[in-house]
């Protein structure tokens, strides 16, 4: 059992130690394992000695000697060296000697490289959320299971096969430059985006929201906006996040049903976060000649943001949004929300016009939100029996609990009242 | 979770108006500060001004009154806080004990309530 003060020096320090121990080895299961060596050795030491003045350079000095010792006497280590061309003892004496040197920019450069390297394309989706909750986030095996209801064996195992492909597929140890990142970061923001949804709006399961999840997400993102604070997109994403979470305790009702946007009480929206997250948003617009398509996402919720009352949404500068976001990067859910911003700004016949055209996308079968929306735009019209049958078949379609009481409640109360 | 580390300058108290810390010290508390940034933990931050230059409301018998600084009666001041986001109050206090913080300083760790008004 691990004491709460160790396991919180871990949480804080683990990433740092593994990026910085990353750099010397190249290959992040072995630094993961240096990384628990140094680890382990606190649990030896700490409990009898206490935790030391600067309990981080403590860690980090025992995990870069052990991969030091390895980098002399592994010959696995050393033959992929020498086809890299390096010499590791050469790279071992330049590391003693820099040991004390070093600077915290280098130590951000080694995170930047660790975050580039647990997110390579080389991975599956799925893979690069796990390793960069495992070895950015501090999380254990057993919370990430617990929080994509997996199990433990299930998550250990795609943790050890991506570290596996990482190696297999000698991918190196780096940050990419230039035209090269641009197209990488897509693929780091897309991790950690999927780590906060999964955390709003849980796809399976009981809980319609896990704090905890988006709370780790929004850490790597402002950690991330920290070390590559010239990507505007960065700070799009930190901003859509920031202010999504804003609504976090506004979004579930005393019984734990989710209440939608509109109907929230705005008094509980957190104005902090909010704030955080228009400046994000205002950082995100300053760099960016164009806005990308978390910027233009984090602008739109920005505008729920700043509306005082729900009739007061800027509807049209939403519309407007939508149609920027949909010229960049086209998709039938981008279509979707535009047909309900166009409904609010220019009323329910013309969203469901669009709507009925979406219909027939094939990209949107099986995607409960449709025959939702619809549902809502034809009560909206006073045709209740159509609206009754469309919550009724977005209900079979979720796989939510909470969702799918909402969605039969409403078609139950239509059916009772047409006139609602 | 979220904490405030309050921070408590002895004498602080008894600063005069315009008490301003020592540049050098300023430096170092920023470094601190890009610290707690770095790690994404940094909700909010503030420094305030020496009580001198405050004012207490008080509410005795349900009658506001108000009274000028400095409050000869304060013991211990509030100079500045952190808000910050952790995952437990053990993370909270490493935070704390890593401040660049002098002899004469204390830093009171406080969990903020989750949901305001509940």
């Amino acid at each position: 059992m691990i004491s709460p003060a160790i396991e919180a020096v871990w949480r804080i320090e683990s990433a740092r130690v593994i990026a910085g121990v990353a750099r010397i080895v190249r290959d992040l299961g072995l630094a993961e394992d240096l990384a628990n060596d140094a680890l382990i050795a606190a649990l030896e030491q700490w409990p009898t000695e206490g935790i030391p003045r600067n309990p981080g350079a403590w860690l980090m000095a025992i995990a870069r000697r052990r991969a030091i010792d390895l980098l002399r006497w592994n010959k696995r280590t050393e033959r992929k060296h020498q086809e890299y061309g390096w010499n590791s003892s050469a790279i071992a004496e330049d590391y003693v000697a820099n040991l004390n040197s070093r600077m915290d920019d280098e130590i951000g450069d080694d995170l930047l490289r660790l975050i580039f390297t647990a997110c390579h394309p080389v991975l599956s989706t799925e893979a690069r959320v796990a390793l960069t909750l495992r070895l950015l986030g501090g999380l254990s095996t057993a919370e990430i299971a617990r929080a994509f209801l997996s199990s433990e064996p299930a998550i250990a195992q795609r943790i050890v096969r991506a570290k596996r492909t990482l190696a297999e597929a000698s991918v190196p140890f780096e940050a990419p430059r230039g035209l090269e990142l641009t197209a990488r970061l897509a693929s780091v923001l897309e991790v950690i985006y999927l780590i906060f949804n999964e955390g709003y709006t849980a796809a399976a399961g009981d809980d319609w929201l896990r704090p905890a999840l988006c709370d780790d997400a929004l850490r790597l993102g402002r950690i991330l906006a920290e070390l590559a604070s010239s990507e505007p997109e960065v700070h799009g994403l930190v901003a859509l996040m920031e202010i999504q979470s804003s609504r976090s305790r506004a979004r579930i009702g005393p019984s734990g049903e989710p209440i939608l946007l509109l109907e929230q009480n705005r008094g509980l929206w957190d104005q902090l976060l909010i704030r955080r997250g228009l400046a994000s948003l205002e950082r995100a617009e300053r760099l960016a000649a164009n806005r990308g398509p978390y910027t233009l996402q984090a602008a739109i919720a920005s505008c729920h943001a700043c509306a005082v009352t729900a009739d007061e949404t800027d509807w049209r500068r939403i519309v407007g949004l939508y149609a920027d976001l949909a010229a960049i990067s086209p998709s039938p859910v981008v279509d979707l929300n535009r047909a309900v911003a166009v409904s609010m700004a220019y009323g329910p016949s013309a969203g469901l016009e669009l709507i009925d055209q979406l219909c027939s996308d094939h990209r949107l079968i099986g995607y409960h939100l449709l025959p939702s929306v619809r549902g809502d735009l034809l009560a909206k019209l006073g045709r209740a029996n159509e609206a009754v049958s469309e919550f009724a078949r977005a209900a079979s379609m979720t796989r939510n609990t909470r969702e799918r009481d909402l969605l039969l409640d409403r078609a139950r109360r239509l059916s009772e009242s047409p006139r609602l | 979770m979220r904490f405030m580390m309050i921070m408590i300058p002895g004498g602080y108290e008894k600063a005069s108006p315009g008490t301003m810390p020592d540049p050098e010290r300023v430096a170092e508390m920023m470094k601190y500060n890009d610290e707690l940034r770095k790690a994404g933990v940094l909700l909010a931050l503030d420094g305030l001004h020496p009580p001198s230059t405050g004012v207490r409301v008080s509410f005795k018998g349900g009658m506001p009154a108000v009274k000028d600084g400095p409050f000869a009666e304060a013991k211990e001041v509030v100079g500045g806080y952190w808000l910050i986001q952790v995952k437990s109050k053990e993370e909270a206090v490493e935070w704390a004990k890593r401040c660049p913080a002098s002899d004469n300083e204390v830093i009171e760790v406080r969990q903020v309530h989750d949901f305001p008004g509940d």
